[in-house]
């Protein structure tokens, strides 16, 4: 049986999901019971595809029978399984956490009803980007999250938002033209789009329209995953939407992208030719977006800096095109979408207890709500990369795989990491330092919720027994939820650095993709430069 | 079996055009500009397909060479459907601006310019602290972390205005054990 035959059903099941939410958009308890458990279904399914490829190999389905290279294939090896489960797990506790906010407020702020629908179409275009093994339907499964990611973006339609939305929806759409545009001269130059096939066929293409090729899917995907300088439209438009949105676009369009540019590095244009500036890009990404991190007040924004400085990482790994690097920037990856997402969530549940997300206005969070701040300090030491967390074994593979190339840019990467990290720490220790232990007496504009109790005079205790109802327990229970799937990641770090390693071994060698797609006997014709294959654990 | 210069050159104005009006500020020239780019990239699909005169459908005595390659033209439509909703949304976008704000334009992000205004000095991170030398302390840290002094007025003023930098650190450094300014309080400092 080849187990490829379900993973059609990642995206399929999404969708269904989507159509039964939008019949049922009257029946919120309905609406939201289908959305889980469609949801809930979609994960076991895809967990299943990550544990039959969990030791290696790659298996592809030809859509409706159509034979490769003229159908639409779709392909499962180890690193779209893994991104797949990695992405689901969190789309489900994002959406739990939504459907909590949105049994606490009402319509008030978001408009629900249409919110699950359009959440189900995200994360099957999310699926299908990650399954897809032709570039055409990659393009399409872009399209599809994005055209949901900007109803999710300009949710309720107030003012901020629309403006938000504004430069996301130009910015994205301009990405997608070009990316359309490279497909064109793709199709225009090897007569083919599947992603094996150009595997084959690209090769035989002179340098200079390979370069151009190369080059006009960088742009594209680099602008979706903000690799600096590409990366200025993210800081501005993430904030703004709802938290349960930011969190989920923060986890993962970004590495949707990434995952489009490994992809392109390592089976359609494999080789050195690009590493150099991909290097450079990696290195400028990391320390403009830490920098732009310090300068916030807001901590939605402060995070969106983050995520920007720390797809530089990933960028970093996979510019190596090495074992022991690219195998790091998937286990990054998993990590990066786990904590960025819930360090977003919990700045939603900050925003709900104390009335804001700025740090002029918020303080004194943890005496007066200890459970936030737990939730709090968990993914954000994880995320600045303090030992024993998923953060600091992800930033010391890169760093390993950074020494093991030896190369002087790849020390001053190396470096550039580490000063990122520490920045990093700073960026958080100010928010921790300002929203959680600070006085509100202290803070320059105090939240008037943060003052509503008087301060208890023998124990400095202030907890309001008045408020505490601002945080839903579903909300809490499902940030919680991620939080320990994080410190999972830490626990299971071994294993996961073993099949991201395997997954990295087998996306630079290429032959189980191309064979699993074109047939067992195709021949893989080999990498103009090869690397050198050195396997680190 | 030539190629079609007209729609090459057709796109090349497409593109030109489209992109000199995503460079407005205007929200309406912005989208007329996006339709633009899209259709050029459809127009440069359908060029791949193959050479004018060529034949548009196949039949079984058609040689592989003689008739035009169909594919490009599902990627076109496709592609038509995916801009005819952003094209929509974008409508709908434009008109809630209009209801929201009265106005067609690309509004800068005010947090942003915001921030870019703030002075680099601040208040929290980057005051004056008075460092403490003597063992027996004049100034001691109060429990709000500011220093309290029982210098009557001035030096504690100053240390807390923002904007004042230099008076807050004259302040501070008059906050020096030893300073010849400072009174020795006389119950050892504190509360």
């Amino acid at each position: 049986m080849n187990i490829a035959s379900f993973a059609p059903l990642a995206v399929l099941l999404p969708i269904l999901g989507a159509a039964l939410t939008f019949l049922l958009i009257r029946h919120s308890r309905a609406q939201r019971t289908v959305s889980i458990a469609l949801l809930s279904l979609t994960l076991l399914l895809e967990c299943w595809l990550l544990a039959s490829v969990w030791d290696g190999g790659t298996a592809a389905v030809n859509i409706g029978g159509w034979l490769p290279p003229w159908g639409i294939v779709m392909v499962v090896d180890q690193f779209s399984s893994l991104m797949l489960v990695v992405s689901s797990s969190v789309s489900l506790a994002v959406l739990i956490y939504a459907t909590g906010q949105g049994m606490a407020d009402g319509d008030r702020d978001a408009p629900v009803s249409i919110f699950h629908p359009t959440y189900l179409i995200l994360v099957a275009g999310v699926s299908n980007a990650f399954l897809s093994g032709d570039l055409f339907n990659l393009y399409v499964g872009f399209e599809i999250l994005l055209t949901a990611s900007y109803v999710l973006m300009t949710l309720g339609g107030t003012g901020p938002r629309i403006r938000a939305g504004v430069t996301y929806v130009v910015v994205s759409v301009v990405s997608s033209v070009l990316f359309l545009i490279a497909i064109a001269m793709i199709y225009g130059a090897t007569g083919t789009i599947n992603m094996a096939d150009l595997a084959i066929k690209l090769a035989d293409l002179d340098q200079g329209t390979q370069n151009l090729l190369h080059v006009m899917l960088l742009v594209a995907f680099g602008i979706k995953a903000a690799i600096f300088p590409l990366s200025f439209w993210l800081p501005d438009s993430y904030p703004t939407a709802p938290a349960p949105v930011t969190a989920v676009f923060a986890g993962l369009l970004t590495k949707v992208g990434v995952y489009a540019i490994v992809r392109t590095e390592t089976l359609l244009f494999p080789g050195d030719t690009f590493n150099t500036p991909l290097m450079v890009a990696a290195l400028l990404t990391m320390i403009v977006g830490i920098l732009g991190a310090l300068a916030q007040s807001d901590i939605k924004r402060l995070l969106s800096f983050t995520l920007v400085s720390h797809i530089g990482y990933m960028v970093f790994g996979l510019a190596m095109s090495s074992v022991a690097g690219l195998g790091a920037a998937v286990f990054y990856v998993a990590h990066h979408i786990t904590i960025q997402t819930s360090l977003f969530l919990v700045t939603g549940l900050i925003e709900r207890r104390g009335g804001s997300s700025s740090m002029d206005r918020v303080a004194g969070l943890a005496k007066l709500s200890p459970m936030l701040a737990v939730l709090f300090f968990v993914p954000a030491m994880n995320l600045a990369g303090i030992p024993p967390f998923s953060g600091f074994l992800g930033k010391l593979g890169l760093l390993q795989a950074g020494v093991q190339l030896g190369t002087p840019l790849a020390y001053a990467l190396v470096i550039g990491g580490v000063l990122t990290s520490l920045l990093t720490l700073l960026a958080i220790a100010r928010v921790w330092n300002r929203a959680f232990w600070r006085k509100p007496e202290d803070a320059e504009h105090p939240d008037p919720v943060l003052l509503a109790a008087p301060e208890d005079s023998a124990t400095g205790d202030r907890a309001g027994k008045t408020n505490v109802t601002l945080l839903p327990r579903t909300m809490v229970g499902s940030t919680l939820g991620l939080v320990i799937f994080g410190v999972g990641l830490t626990i299971f770090a071994g294993p996961l650095f073993k099949v991201a390693d395997q997954s990295a071994v087998d996306m630079l060698d290429r032959s189980s993709y191309i064979q699993a797609v074109l047939g067992d006997d195709t021949p893989v014709p080999a990498i103009a430069q090869p690397e050198p294959r050195v396997v680190s654990k | 079996m030539s190629v079609n210069l007209t729609l090459l050159t057709v796109m090349g104005a497409l593109y030109a055009c489209g992109i000199y009006l995503i460079l407005e500020r205007s929200l309406t020239r912005v989208l007329l500009g996006l339709m633009l780019l899209a259709n050029a990239t459809n127009l440069l699909i359908l060029a791949t397909g193959g050479y004018a005169g060529l034949a548009p459908l196949y039949s079984k005595d058609t040689a592989a060479g003689e008739y035009n390659d169909p594919l490009p033209q599902a990627l076109i439509l496709t592609s038509i459907v995916i801009s005819f909703a952003v094209t929509a949304f974008m409508l709908g976008i434009i008109y809630r601006t209009w209801v929201l704000a009265r106005e067609d334009e690309i509004q800068d992000d005010a947090e942003d310019r915001r921030v870019a205004k703030t002075p680099s000095f601040d208040v929290e991170d980057d005051s004056v602290i008075p460092v403490e030398t003597s063992e027996f302390p004049l100034t001691m840290i109060g429990s709000d972390g500011q220093a309290v002094s029982d210098v009557p007025d001035g030096s504690e003023a100053t240390v807390k205005v923002a904007d004042r930098k230099l008076d807050a650190e004259a302040a501070a450094s008059e906050e020096q054990p030893g300073s010849l300014n400072v009174t020795p309080p006389k119950e050892g400092g504190g509360q």
